[in-house]
């Protein structure tokens, strides 16, 4: 492992805003601030995307507002010889701590309910931070950045599950699994967290000056 | 007090490299196979050359576009309970959700399980193929690389096969579940994606996107 040198002449890392540059966040490659395409690759370039912020908070809600209604409506619907069975995302994990499999019901709990709430604090506690310039702690927030952009798929697992049980248990008058409306909604909601945390552009984490008067003057 | 300068006339944008994630800006200095650069502030790795990465990813990327294909149509579980037998391919799963608003869902799934991948193989292939052969890139090469890295967070196989997984503990107990052959494709589909991540250096393909070497 190396470590890059760094382009000023002392050793403070300069953000390509501050060398009067803009970069490309898909190519790497530097272009003078204004630029608004990159050259290489045909990406477009902001040197801070301030409209962005708009779009997280647009995502959030729309996420937010989906994962209500995924956590009221039955996730699957069980009809075995004799009872029909609706059950939701905590319902289930319920059902499943009665039975004794308190590992998998604390796997779901985690996964559906700890992780999506988890994820919707973060995303918004990483907005309101660059909001107020919170100077401090700009490597854990990066981190936090990293794994809310990382852990953020990984919720489709539901979605995934409810599609394998109720394809493969079509069991004829034996047992059938279908799909509630509550999977709809809840894969709504990882997909809009998901454009939330895609729209929110982490170099922003990294800028401690204060920016004068109004941003949107700035390119 | 304004938070820019005017660019510096001395500063040679091709000597320098721009971390992505949070805007820091370094003095190209590309390390050796096997070396990683990485960025000193956020630790985004910048630059990491492998040996023959090229021809490895292009193997890889074939094997993926098999297995992707047979992995959607064979069947991949099958259940057996008190003698009412069932089996499914990604198929059928991916089509799970087909009744009313959730045909929606069920094109989705299909989207995120097999299309986005399979689409991600074929412009890899077709970005580096010219490349690893000395030819000059092919037309609109930088846009089909772009589209594919923007595609990877929404590239969900490696997620689907967790999901296999959580799918029989749930009905172990239920019925006896056996794997068809899909799902061993599966299996080795989640290392083949893994793999070919590891080894994408997205620097260099740029690299020579932007330099092809003259033959």
């Amino acid at each position: 492992m190396v470590g890059m040198e760094f382009a000023g002449k002392s050793q403070k890392i300069l953000s390509a805003r501050e060398m009067g540059l803009v970069a490309c966040t898909r190519c790497t490659r530097a272009w003078p601030i204004g630029t608004p395409v990159c050259q290489r690759c045909g990406h477009k370039m902001l040197s801070r995307d301030f409209g962005s912020m708009q779009r997280v908070w647009a995502f959030w809600v729309v996420g937010l507002m989906c994962y209500i209604p995924a956590n009221m409506y039955p996730m699957l619907k069980t009809r075995t010889l004799f009872q029909v069975d609706e059950s939701t995302i905590v319902g289930g994990a319920v059902e499943l701590a009665h039975h004794g499999s308190y590992g998998i019901a604390f796997i779901i709990l985690l996964a559906s309910v700890a992780i999506p709430l988890a994820k919707f604090w973060a995303i918004a506690y990483l907005a309101v931070s660059v909001k107020t310039r919170n100077a401090a702690a700009h490597r854990s927030r990066h981190v936090m950045y990293e794994i809310v952009e990382y852990i953020g798929r990984w919720s489709m697992i539901d979605i995934f599950v409810v599609a394998i049980l109720s394809s493969l248990v079509q069991l004829k008058t034996l047992a059938t699994i279908n799909p509630g409306p509550a999977s709809m909604f809840f894969a709504l909601s990882v997909i809009f967290t998901m454009l939330s945390a895609q729209a929110f552009d982490s170099r922003l984490i990294w800028d401690t000056n204060a920016f004068d008067g109004d941003p949107d003057q700035h390119v | 007090m304004k938070d820019t300068v005017d660019p510096a006339p001395s500063v040679n944008l091709e000597e320098i490299i721009v971390c992505p994630q949070c805007d820091a800006v370094y003095h190209l200095k590309v390390p050796k196979v096997g070396e990683k650069a990485v960025c000193e502030r956020c630790h985004t790795v910048l630059i990491e050359p492998r040996k023959k990465a090229g021809l490895k990813i292009i193997a890889i990327a074939i094997a993926t576009f098999v297995l992707i294909l047979g992995a959607t149509f064979f069947p991949f579980l099958d259940i057996d309970a008190a003698g009412n037998k069932n089996s499914v391919s990604v198929m059928d799963a991916a089509l799970a959700f087909s009744s009313g608003p959730l045909l929606l869902l069920s094109l989705a799934t299909a989207a995120l399980i097999m299309l986005v991948p399979l689409a991600r193989v074929m412009l890899t292939l077709y970005v580096l193929v010219p490349i690893v052969l000395d030819l000059p890139p092919a037309r609109h090469a930088m846009q089909a690389f772009r589209l594919s890295q923007a595609l990877q967070p929404w590239s969900m196989a490696e997620i689907f096969a967790l999901g296999c997984a959580v799918a029989l503990v749930k009905i172990a107990d239920l019925a006896t579940v056996g794997f068809g052959p899909a799902f061993w494709m599966f299996c080795g589909l989640v290392v083949l994606i893994v793999a070919q991540d590891k080894f994408m250096c997205k620097w260099s393909v740029w690299n020579s996107l932007e330099n092809p070497k003259k033959s």
